[in-house]
Formats: structure tokens, C-alpha cells, sequence
């Protein structure tokens, strides 16, 4: 067993135990989006950041991906933290405007309002989990991450209607934004 | 082509030079056109067939055409060597296919030196093998044909003479291979001096040790190259671009034809990986290359020999050895030049790093959009396979390393670690945690080692050398040197290999030759867009790792771009970010959103609707991103917004407060009027304005319509009398 602490609380493990799923047995809260427990993680929504310490060096590191090791010490609202964090949160508002869900979980981190204006908000956070969903538990891969940067988006290949798609509606079920819907179509 | 063993390497490196020797025939010529992608950007090709059409028609074809590669000072290429006989080789640049008729005729036919176009004559100084702990070494050639000259005899004239002086802790006598000039052997070199002599007698040397090494009286009649005075055109080593260079990385540059592997064989080639196989074992290599203290030339600056330690320690039975050619930073072009220049030295260098590691199997990552440096590096593959420099058994022994060529779409991302290995293995190159590193975990989840193309063609350098010889180079935590591309508002732009440690100043404006039209020095962005800008408070910062990154910049790969007085901070934070952010790969919400924030409150500051706040969120948002995001490329991104922040605040709070831009770059923020006590009537600035936005009439004064003006600038520049201003 892999001993280590997370706000001065000392904890065992299992190796390749995630910070994140170590904090959650304990029930330390840490803020996630692009995290499920059924899905790989992913790393991308950057809101599970914590601040560790390693040979004496500290950093902060996504508690979803971050594994812990013998004597790891894991800070999950350091100053630092929280700075970054309500950074996050006003970056993922100003992305998804119309997201209820969105705006709930930065209120409890205390961010009500954005000072950012981004050119083209479209309420996705990109946060991967319907492709994740779509190819780790469906297992149809009907959908992808296309392009890069702020060009990112989610399609089926070639934005066309997808043969491998069966319409179990995973997708929409696991979106935090809410920017997949379901339709019934005739055929 | 026969399989070679260690011993082969030294006979068919004299046969190559034998082989330039009598190639040269009769004329005793051989010209080499700088044919570097830079060169032929220039008109080097245009060059080379003119060359070559001049010499068929004077039916002069035992003059030797060399395709080789760039020689460093690409501001004034196109460029060409003219080596006649054994005279030291003239350099000639700026080179139209008309110039170099004439040279045909006068130089290679005439034998005289075109000294209206010639820039230099001989070589540059290349560090390899001088001790800098010594005040001087004296470098004897004990090639064949020196022996044979008698070159043992002097190096023993040599040695009792320093005796007996009681010299042997200041001056170091070194003997080395041949260096061209032998058939006026026996030769020897003093450095750092650069000087050469030649058909030397024992009986010289007292002389020459007493003058020369003694009194600092170099000693002109036994010299190889005429001194200064006598000769119209300045030595290489005395031109300011070449003088404060010192080539290790680019050793071979410009002076081999480096799509012949012999030609490199013949310069100390594939000696360091003979010896490594030989004489050393995998343990001896990784601790030579820790004790040079050799960092990883393309950004991240991490310990090689440590990187190549750890993957040694980690057993598995595949590892690999990845060199990252996906060179991408605006305005450098170090990697594709070395590339371009002395493929076999990088290949060299991971041959060793296999052996060190107990690798197999190594990949070359470079952008497609480097079709030269990608066909240099095929054909030389070819070669080394061919004489058994690679593949199994390499140089008859049981060490087995093979190299493929993996090539990328030219996506910026990739040049990170994780996503290069992402796109080698198939998958779409995203950056992944690295909380488990390559070394033990890389390619295909084995261990491996990446570094970066100037890292690995310093490794046979070190072998060859010694790690003691390498570590004397360079500062405390910076060894050896550093090659850059020097571009931007700079006088000599081009390609410069220069000691760590050498100030900012001494690289802009003594090799750099200063700003063009005498404008004033502003900054130095380093590091691509990942480094930051330097302003010119800080011109005499030393160089290095440490001091660039405590300057809020970064070595990174080497890009250095100098702007002048007419540049604008804001925009050129603008112009980075934008990069990143058109670069980003998209996955992690800081760098993609973070990114995308930045840039929009930047364009908004330099369209004139920045407020009060804009600043303070700047900085909140680069700390952020700088903090949470997932890779190198978003770590680093808010580094150009915070080093001009840093040092150009008050151009931001301009931009701000008042809506103006200093420079004179951001189009809002400026307009152009005539001064109408100025204004001559002449209507020059009328008929060139391509928008129709000036109002004139013969004999009156001009008057621009500001709806209409594009602010292209052309008025301004027209005007003999400077009417035009802007406000």
C-alpha cells in the first residue's frame, strides 16, 4: 500500500490509484468536468488541479490523472490552487454562457460573473467525456475531436450522418453543457 | 560497397581527401556553391547552373561543382567557396549568375581573385580539439603525408622546446588530422590565434617558439596564408560575423560536400561511434556525456547524460531513440541547417545513444515541410547503411542500430514529447500527462530517449574530444555552445555558432553587425514563442540556460529575432500568442481558452478599446495558464505577454490610456496628415497612393482623406521633404 497525504490527512492507497480517486474515498471534494468515473481519464478541463509537493518541489498537477506514491503531500485549495481554478471557471463561462450546470458548480467556487469575451462561445467545454463515452463504453467511435485550437470541435467523421452511430444517446446523457441533444428521426 | 570495420575509417577518409585532391586535375579547382534551403531561396540554384553552363563552355570540366550547404551568413547568399590548389579557400558572396561568369573567367581560369565580390578568405575557427584551458595550442597535423614531411620530427622539436621553457602549463601541443593543406606539409596551427605554417623544418622552431608563442610575434615567412596587408581581402576569421563564432556543431558546415559520407569520414567522421564501440562501454559513453555536461539543445535544457542514464537503467526489450527534427519556432532554422549541413553527425549521434542505451532502433521526427533536410538524411542513411555504419553489426561488431525517417505534418504541437510520440505511433498528437517519463515509459510504452537534433550532433564531438575538452566550453551550468538563427532587424542574419556565455551584445551587434539604417536596438526575442523578449537594458546579459530563463526568456531551440526602435511590443505579444493559440492542439481549457482570451484582449488593446483592468486580468490569465496547462506549448504560451509586460509596460498603459501606438504598428491607433508648411506641392504622394485617399491639385498642398487611407505608408515614403507624419 502507497502511503501519502491529502490536506494533512494520511491516507493508503493501492498503486496507480489516482489522487482524485484517492480524495473521493475519502471524501475530499475536488471540482471536476471533463472526470467520469467510468471513463479513462482525460486531463483537459484543468479544474482538478491540486498543489503537490515533490523532492521538496511544489506544483500543481491534475488529481485525475496525477498518481499517488510514498510520501506524495497533496494540497487540494492552496492559494495557488484557487487563484488558477476561478481562472478556469471564468474561461469555462465564457465558453459555455447558456451551461446551468456550468454556472452552478463556479458559483460554489465562489465565480458568479466572467471578465471574458471570447469570440465564439458554443456551450461545448470540450471536455472529450461524450468521445470518451462513445468509444469506451458504447464502443461505436460514431464520434471524434476534429481540427485544433479554437477550432476544436466534436463530429461525426466528415460532419456527415454516421453509419457506426446507433443512437443509444450516451452522448447526450453524459454532456455536463447540455450541447447534445437527442432527436428521433423517422427512419 | 563494402561493410567496414573500425580500422577502414581512417583509409577511407584519406583516400576522400586524395580524391578532392585529384579531382581537382589540372585546373586544381573546386567550388562550392552554398546550396543551404536558404541559399537557394536566395538564387543559389540559379548560381549553379549558371556555374555550371560557364565551365562546359570553356570546356573547363575538371573543375569540381559541390552541392554544398549553407555557410552561415544567409543575409548575403547567394555564396560561394572557390578553393584553387592548395591557396586557402576565398569566399564569395552576394553572387548573381553574371558575378559568377566572372569569376569563372578571372579566378578559375585566370587564377587572379575577384577581389570586387570576394568577401573573405580561408576557413573559420573550429574549436575541435583546441584546449581553451591552455593559452595556446598548437595543433600539429600528423597526417600520412606530413609523416612522410616530417612531422614527427617537429612535434618533438615542439615539445622540447616548451620544456625547456618550462611552457607545458600554458601551452598545449596537440597533433591532429589532416586539415587540406598537406602537400605543403608538414603544417601546424596555432590557436586561438588561427595561424598557419607550413613546410616546416626543426630548424624552425626554436625561432618560431621563441617569436610566436614566446613574444606573440606571429612569424610571416613560414606562414601558410598571407597576413593582412598584403592581402586585399580580409581573412574569414578576421570578418566579424565569422570572428567571434566557434564552430563544434557546425563544424563541417560549408566546407564538405554533404551528400558523400566520405567527405564527413574524412573529417573526423564515425570516429567517436567506432570508439564508443570499441574502447568503451555503454557505462563509459553515458558518463562522458554526463561529465560534459551537455543540456538538451531544444528547449527544455534537461541533462542528456541523466536522460540517457535512466533510459540505460530501465530493462525492456525494445527501447528507442527518437531525434526531434519537428523544428517549427518563427524564425529559427538551427535544426533544418544542421540537418542540411552534416547529416551524418546527428545520425552519428544517435548511433552512439543507441549503443549507450541498448536501443535498436532509432526515428528522426521532422517536418515535411523540410524537403531538403529530409532527402540529405535518405540519402545518407543509404550510405551509412551501405559501409555498415548502422543496421547489424555495426562496424563488425555486435551492435545492431537502424534509423527510420518519420515524417510530420508540421503541426507545432508535435514537437512536444508526448505528442510526437502520439503521431509516430499513429494517433492524433495530443499532449498526455508525463507523470511516468519516456525513459521509462516513451514509444510504444518503452523506454526511450528524445532529444533534439543539435543534442545528438554534439555527442560525437564529445567522444571524440572528451567530456573535460567539451565542459571547458561555456558557462558554470552551460556547456559547450549554442548555435542560433540570427534574424529579424539585424545587419548579418543568418546561422551562428557561438560559445554559452557570450553577451547579447556581442552576438548582435559584433556578429550580428548592429541594426540596419542605424535605428535604435529595442529587443531580442529568444526562445520562440515560448521565450520572451529582452530589452536593451539587458544587452550585456551573458547567454545561457539560466540567465535567460531569470530574463523571463528561454534558450529554447535557438531562435533569436532583433527588432528595432520601429517595432511595437503589444503587437509582437499579439503576433506570438496568436501563433500558439492558432497551434494549440485544443485539448486542455487553459491553453485553448486561455489562449484565445489573451488574443482577444490584446487585439482589443491594439485596436484601441483597451480599459482600465485589462493589464491586471493579462496577468491573472498568463499565471493561470502558465500554471495549469497540460504541456510545454501552454505552459509557456503567456511568456511573450509577460516578458513585454515586464519590460514594456508603459507601451501597454500608452496603448491604453491615450490610444496610441509608439511605433506607429497598430493601424488604429495612428493616422497619417501632411504638414502643410512642409508640403512642397509636388503631388508625388497623389500618384502613389494605391487607396485614392489624398486629395491634390497642382499647387496645392496634399491633404489624405482618412476614411480612405489604408495606412500602407507609401506616402510617407515617397515624400522628398518629410510632409507626411504620423499622429
Amino acid at each position: 500500500m502507497i502511503k501519502f497525504t491529502i490536506n494533512n490527512i494520511e491516507l493508503e492507497a493501492e498503486e496507480g490509484t489516482t489522487i482524485l480517486e484517492a480524495a473521493n474515498e475519502a471524501g475530499i471534494k475536488i471540482p471536476t468536468l471533463c472526470y467520469h468515473k467510468d471513463l479513462k481519464p482525460y486531463g483537459a478541463c484543468r479544474l482538478c488541479m491540486v498543489e503537490i509537493t515533490k523532492r521538496g518541489w511544489p506544483s500543481l498537477q491534475p488529481a485525475c490523472t496525477y498518481m499517488v506514491f510514498d510520501g506524495l503531500i497533496v494540497e487540494t485549495d492552496t492559494e495557488r490552487v484557487i487563484k488558477s481554478r476561478k481562472v478556469i471557471f471564468e474561461l469555462l463561462l465564457a465558453r459555455c454562457p447558456d451551461s446551468e450546470n456550468i454556472k452552478k458548480l463556479a458559483a460554489e467556487y465562489g465565480v458568479i460573473e466572467t471578465r471574458i469575451t471570447l469570440a465564439d462561445p458554443e456551450n461545448c467545454a470540450m471536455c472529450g467525456l461524450c468521445v470518451r463515452v462513445c468509444a469506451e463504453i458504447s464502443q461505436r467511435e460514431a464520434i471524434s475531436f476534429a481540427f485544433r485550437g479554437d477550432k476544436r470541435v466534436v463530429q461525426t467523421a466528415f460532419d456527415k450522418m454516421s453509419p457506426q452511430c446507433v443512437g443509444c444517446g450516451a452522448c447526450a446523457y453524459v454532456c455536463p453543457t447540455g450541447r447534445i441533444t437527442v432527436e428521433e428521426a423517422d427512419d | 560497397m563494402p561493410r567496414i570495420g573500425p580500422e577502414d575509417l581512417e583509409r577511407i577518409g584519406r583516400e576522400a581527401k586524395n580524391d578532392i585532391c585529384a579531382k581537382k586535375g589540372t585546373s586544381g579547382a573546386r567550388v562550392l556553391v552554398h546550396m543551404g534551403t536558404c541559399g537557394i531561396a536566395a538564387g543559389a540554384r540559379s548560381v549553379m547552373t549558371a556555374l555550371a553552363d560557364e565551365i562546359e563552355q570553356r570546356k573547363a570540366e575538371d573543375i569540381v561543382l559541390v552541392e554544398s550547404s549553407c555557410a552561415g551568413l544567409c543575409s548575403r547568399e547567394p555564396m560561394i567557396t572557390v578553393e584553387v590548389n592548395d591557396k586557402p579557400a576565398v569566399k564569395y558572396v552576394d553572387m548573381t549568375p553574371d558575378k559568377v561568369k566572372d569569376v569563372v573567367a578571372k579566378h578559375l581560369v585566370g587564377g587572379e581573385i575577384v577581389t570586387e565580390y570576394a568577401f573573405s578568405m580561408g576557413g573559420e575557427r573550429v574549436l575541435q580539439g583546441r584546449n581553451v584551458a591552455y593559452r595556446l595550442n598548437v595543433m600539429v597535423c600528423t597526417c600520412t603525408n606530413c609523416v612522410a614531411n616530417g612531422a614527427l620530427q617537429i612535434k618533438d622539436r615542439l615539445d622540447a622546446e616548451i620544456k625547456a621553457r618550462d611552457l607545458g602549463n600554458e601551452i598545449q601541443i596537440a597533433p591532429t588530422g589532416a586539415n587540406g593543406l598537406c602537400v605543403r606539409g608538414p603544417i601546424l596551427v596555432v590557436q586561438p590565434d588561427g595561424i598557419s605554417y607550413q613546410s616546416l623544418k626543426p630548424e624552425d622552431i626554436p625561432m618560431l617558439v621563441e617569436e610566436h608563442l614566446v613574444n606573440g610575434r606571429p612569424v610571416k615567412d613560414l606562414m601558410a596564408t598571407p597576413v593582412d596587408g598584403e592581402s586585399p581581402i580580409p581573412a574569414t576569421q578576421d570578418i566579424p560575423f565569422f570572428k567571434s563564432q566557434r564552430l563544434v556543431v557546425l563544424r563541417n558546415r560549408g566546407v564538405i560536400d554533404p551528400s558523400k559520407i566520405e567527405e564527413y569520414i574524412a573529417n573526423d567522421g564515425y570516429r567517436a561511434l567506432a570508439k564508443a564501440l570499441t574502447e568503451m562501454t555503454p557505462e563509459d559513453v553515458i558518463t562522458e556525456i554526463k561529465n560534459s555536461g551537455l543540456r538538451g539543445r531544444g528547449g527544455g535544457g534537461f541533462a542528456t547524460g541523466r536522460k540517457w542514464e535512466s533510459t540505460r537503467k530501465h530493462d525492456d526489450d525494445m527501447k528507442y531513440i527518437i531525434c526531434n527534427a519537428d523544428e517549427g519556432d518563427p524564425g529559427a532554422f538551427m535544426d533544418r541547417s544542421i540537418i542540411e549541413a552534416d547529416p551524418h553527425s546527428v545520425i552519428e549521434g544517435m548511433a552512439i545513444a543507441g549503443y549507450a542505451v541498448g536501443s535498436t532502433q532509432g526515428y528522426i521526427y521532422i517536418r515535411v515541410e523540410y524537403p531538403m533536410a529530409i532527402e540529405r538524411l535518405n540519402e545518407s542513411l543509404e550510405q551509412a547503411k551501405e559501409y555498415g555504419l548502422l543496421g547489424k553489426g555495426i562496424l563488425g561488431t555486435n551492435c545492431d542500430f537502424d534509423i527510420t525517417i518519420f515524417k510530420g505534418a508540421g503541426a507545432f504541437v508535435c514537437g512536444e514529447s508526448s505528442s510526437l510520440r502520439a503521431s509516430i505511433e499513429g494517433r492524433v498528437a495530443e499532449p498526455v500527462s508525463k507523470q511516468i517519463h519516456a525513459t521509462e515509459k516513451g514509444l510504444y510504452e518503452k523506454p526511450t530517449v528524445l532529444n533534439n537534433v543539435e543534442t545528438f550532433a554534439n555527442v560525437p564531438v564529445i567522444i571524440n574530444w572528451g567530456a573535460d575538452w567539451f565542459a571547458q566550453i561555456g558557462t558554470d551550468k552551460s556547456k559547450g555552445t549554442k548555435v542560433f538563427s540570427l534574424a529579424g532587424n539585424v545587419v548579418n542574419a543568418g546561422l551562428v555558432e557561438v560559445p554559452m556565455g557570450m553577451t547579447l551584445r556581442e552576438i548582435v551587434y559584433s556578429i550580428g553587425g548592429g541594426i540596419p539604417g542605424n535605428k535604435k536596438f529595442k529587443a531580442i526575442q529568444t526562445g520562440g514563442p515560448s521565450g520572451g523578449c529582452i530589452p536593451a537594458s539587458l544587452l550585456d546579459l551573458p547567454v545561457d540556460y539560466q540567465k535567460l530563463s531569470e530574463a523571463g526568456s528561454m534558450m529554447g531551440s535557438g531562435g533569436m529575432i532583433v527588432m528595432d526602435e520601429d517595432v511595437c511590443m503589444v503587437d509582437v505579444a499579439k503576433y506570438f500568442v496568436e501563433f500558439c493559440v492558432d497551434e494549440s492542439c485544443g485539448k486542455c481549457v487553459s491553453c485553448r481558452d486561455g489562449g484565445e482570451a489573451l488574443l482577444e484582449i490584446l487585439k482589443r488593446i491594439c485596436s484601441g478599446g483597451g480599459k482600465e483592468g485589462d493589464l491586471e486580468l493579462l496577468e491573472e490569465l498568463c499565471s493561470a495558464i502558465g500554471d495549469v496547462s497540460l504541456c510545454g506549448l501552454g505552459k509557456s504560451l503567456p511568456n511573450s505577454v509577460l516578458s513585454t509586460l515586464r519590460y514594456f509596460r508603459d507601451e501597454y498603459e500608452v496603448h491604453i490610456r491615450d490610444k496610441k501606438c509608439p511605433a506607429r504598428v497598430c493601424k488604429p491607433l495612428f493616422v497619417y496628415r501632411v504638414v502643410a508648411e512642409k508640403c512642397e506641392k509636388c503631388g508625388l504622394c497623389f500618384e502613389h497612393c494605391p487607396s485614392q485617399a489624398i486629395k491634390w491639385e497642382q499647387n496645392q498642398i496634399a491633404e489624405i482623406i482618412e476614411d480612405r487611407c489604408t495606412k500602407c505608408r507609401i506616402c510617407r515614403e515617397v515624400c522628398k521633404y518629410e510632409a507626411v507624419i504620423t499622429e
